[in-house]
């Protein structure tokens, strides 16, 4: 499995599968920020644009993601101020612009993106920026992989482990997967030799029936990750539980503000009602994310759901598994 | 005088006037615009070309160009790429109040540029200014008439199995070197847009073969599109091979940071052009000859199957569908 949407996009975008002997079939796993934030999340984001006084900054991905009702580009439509931003010292600078809002900075992402805003709240904190908030919705991968693991629904042979995420948090994070649960764990890169290496690598390890951590991406990834990235995560940002559209709560798999930094938790400071969570009806992003079904068992796939007027996330976001099927399928 | 447009230039009155006579007539004169008349009237003989379209890019100065410079480049090239000679432009401006006067000498300065370069005169125009807000900047619509030379039949559903798929240089260009001077985007970046009028590369692409079934410049959308747009009109399918298709590395490296595909990125200055198959070197050599098409090279070919779709070898050696744009492409979280 890769857990990454990034390695789903370069599997498909280059064809990679059609390379592959049918003796090894690709599943695609959780890992993408967009597909994986869970619709109560989503709804408060929205529900966060349309308070008063808000500039609501976001990736750009987010836009598009429909929630229970609606979604951010719509709520921009009907007059809410949501702004796309590159990266969180552009939603820094939105604040300093605007000191009478609130400019509230919409966390979403992995250990890729979290340290990013883990700064983002310290240089806030030092310039005493009193109007800048974060939502945190950031979520953490080897808690999810565990659950994943854990659930008995997917049985692997070999992890293709994320190349970026793996950056920062270090390859030994993944140490536990081939110690306790027997199976081979190779970090890989984004081209397609980069993954090609990285497959011909795990069957390596099953073919000796060994299960270690490798890494197949040497220029980006250390054993011990960025050390600089995890002292400012961990300086900010506390575990909690959160939940994953298609499996639910997971323990300890999401950041929040810690007590110290609280005060710019956009949840605590303003008082918003996301109303009810709806799911639409049909969508099986969620057990697509589990990879126990594959974007084109989904009865909407290409019909209903498409990426011009999407269903549910992994058609929406560039990383999303059924976006990459869509955009990316096989030629004949 | 003031150093910035205010509502009065737009009213007809006075500073219009002044506005028209000084500014416009001074940069853009030929003897049809001269006349001042309510329109331009000339003597035409043999099948007209006609199109139009509007310019509102942000930032309205860019590496490379400026949305004067584009104003004219994009009307020349939809009429070049129905095979016509691109005569007569018509220029209109509308003006968010507050411009500096200073920004529409420029751009006027690149319109008499740009339009010597291609050889066309403006011979019609209209200036409106609107109040802050209403505009962004500055909004520039042109239209443009072109002759079709006798034997010339140049169309996107002309395209036929075997014929060979030309693709004029680099793509990505203006879409990234646009993206680079966002607001809130600033990247570095060496990359100029590749704005240009391709009116000459055609007359002598159609000099050197009557076998060129179809042209289009792969702007919005980028080569994805067009390409796409070829074989649903055509009613065949296209294959290309990835490798072929020249981009460069600093387009590669912006796209790749931000989530886009270079396939998708808009063009100014590119063409592709559909090409009977014993004509298509001939074509080749004369594009590389210009100095907008040094890096013309044959992409790929029509084929009999899969019509209305778009096909692509990939670099490892695998094949994909090349889909049209859906949407705004949106850079991504990570």
């Amino acid at each position: 499995m890769e857990f990454c949407g990034g390695h789903t996009v370069t599997i498909m975008k280059h064809g990679i599968r059609q390379l592959l002997p049918p003796t090894i079939e690709m599943l695609s796993g959780p890992g993408c920020p967009v597909c994986v934030t869970d619709n109560a999340d989503l709804d408060k984001a929205i529900a966060l644009a349309g308070v008063p006084g808000v500039i609501l900054t976001t990736f750009g991905d987010m836009l598009k993601v429909p929630g229970s009702r609606t979604s951010l580009q719509e709520a921009r439509a009907d007059g809410a101020d949501v702004r796309i931003v590159y990266s969180t010292l552009d939603a820094l600078q939105i604040a300093r612009e605007n000191p009478a809002r609130s400019v509230v900075f919409l966390g979403i992402g992995f250990e890729t993106t979290a340290p990013t805003v883990a700064a983002s709240v310290l240089q806030a904190d030092g310039e005493g920026m009193g109007n800048y908030r974060v939502l945190s919705l950031h979520k953490l991968c080897p808690p999810v992989i565990k659950a994943l693991l854990d659930s008995g629904e997917v049985r692997l042979d070999g992890l293709m482990c994320p190349g970026h995420v793996s950056a920062v948090i270090g390859s030994e994070s993944w140490e536990f997967i081939s110690r306790d649960y027997g199976i081979p764990c190779v970090v890989s890169g984004f081209e397609p030799l980069d993954v090609l290496q990285c497959v011909y690598m795990l069957v390596s390890q099953v073919e000796r029936s060994e299960s270690r951590v490798e890494i197949a991406y040497r220029r980006g990834v250390r054993p011990e990750g960025n050390q600089r990235a995890l002292e400012l995560m961990n300086q900010v940002f506390e575990p909690c539980p959160a939940r994953w559209r298609g499996m639910g709560q997971v323990p300890a798999s999401g950041l929040r503000l810690n007590k110290a930094y609280q005060h710019y938790d956009a949840e605590l400071a303003f008082d918003f009602d996301p109303g009810p969570t709806l799911e639409p009806k049909g969508c099986i992003c969620g057990e697509i994310l589990r990879a126990v079904k594959t974007p084109r068992d989904c009865q909407l796939f290409g019909k209903v759901c498409t990426p011009a007027s999407p269903v549910g996330p992994c058609m929406v976001s560039s990383e999303g598994s059924c976006a990459a099927h869509y955009l990316y399928g096989v030629a004949e | 005088m003031s150093d910035k447009i205010i509502m009065a230039h737009g009213s007809g009155g006075k500073l219009a006037h002044e506005l028209i006579e000084k500014t416009f007539l001074e940069a853009l004169s030929n003897p049809l615009l001269a006349r001042l008349d309510d329109s331009a009237v000339f003597d035409f003989k043999g099948r007209l070309a006609f199109t139009t379209d509007s310019y509102v890019v942000k930032p309205i100065f860019f590496p490379g160009g400026d949305i004067g410079r584009l104003a004219v480049c994009g009307t020349i090239n939809d009429l070049a790429m129905s095979g016509a000679v691109p005569l007569y432009l018509s220029l209109a401006f509308i003006i968010e109040e507050g411009l500096p006067w200073e920004d529409l000498m420029r751009i006027l300065g690149s319109i008499k540029a740009t339009s010597r370069e291609a050889g066309v005169q403006i011979v019609t125009g209209d200036t409106k200014v609107v109040d802050r807000g209403s505009a962004d900047k500055l909004f520039i619509n042109t239209a443009g008439v072109g002759l079709v030379p006798e034997g010339v039949n140049v169309s996107g559903s002309n395209a036929r199995p075997g014929d060979k798929v030309i693709l004029s240089g680099a793509i990505g260009d203006h879409g990234i070197a646009v993206l680079s001077q966002r607001e809130g985007l600033s990247f570095s970046t060496l990359l100029r847009s590749d704005c240009a009028p391709l009116n000459g590369l055609v007359a002598e692409m159609i000099e050197a073969s009557s076998r060129i079934h179809a042209m289009r410049d792969p702007t919005r959308g980028g080569l994805a599109t067009t390409l796409n747009e070829l074989a649903a009109q055509s009613k065949v399918g296209i294959r290309i091979e990835e490798e072929k298709i020249p981009v460069r590395d600093e387009v590669r490296g912006a796209c790749e940071m931000l989530g886009l595909d270079p396939l998708y990125v808009a063009n100014e200055g590119k063409l592709v052009a559909v090409v009977a198959p014993e004509d298509a070197e001939a074509v080749l050599e004369r594009m590389r000859r210009n100095a907008y098409g040094k890096q013309a090279s044959i992409i790929g070919e029509v084929r009999q199957d899969h019509p209305g779709r778009v096909v692509m070898k990939t670099r490892i050696g695998a094949s994909r569908i090349v889909d049209m744009l859906v949407g705004d492409p949106l850079p991504r979280i990570c």
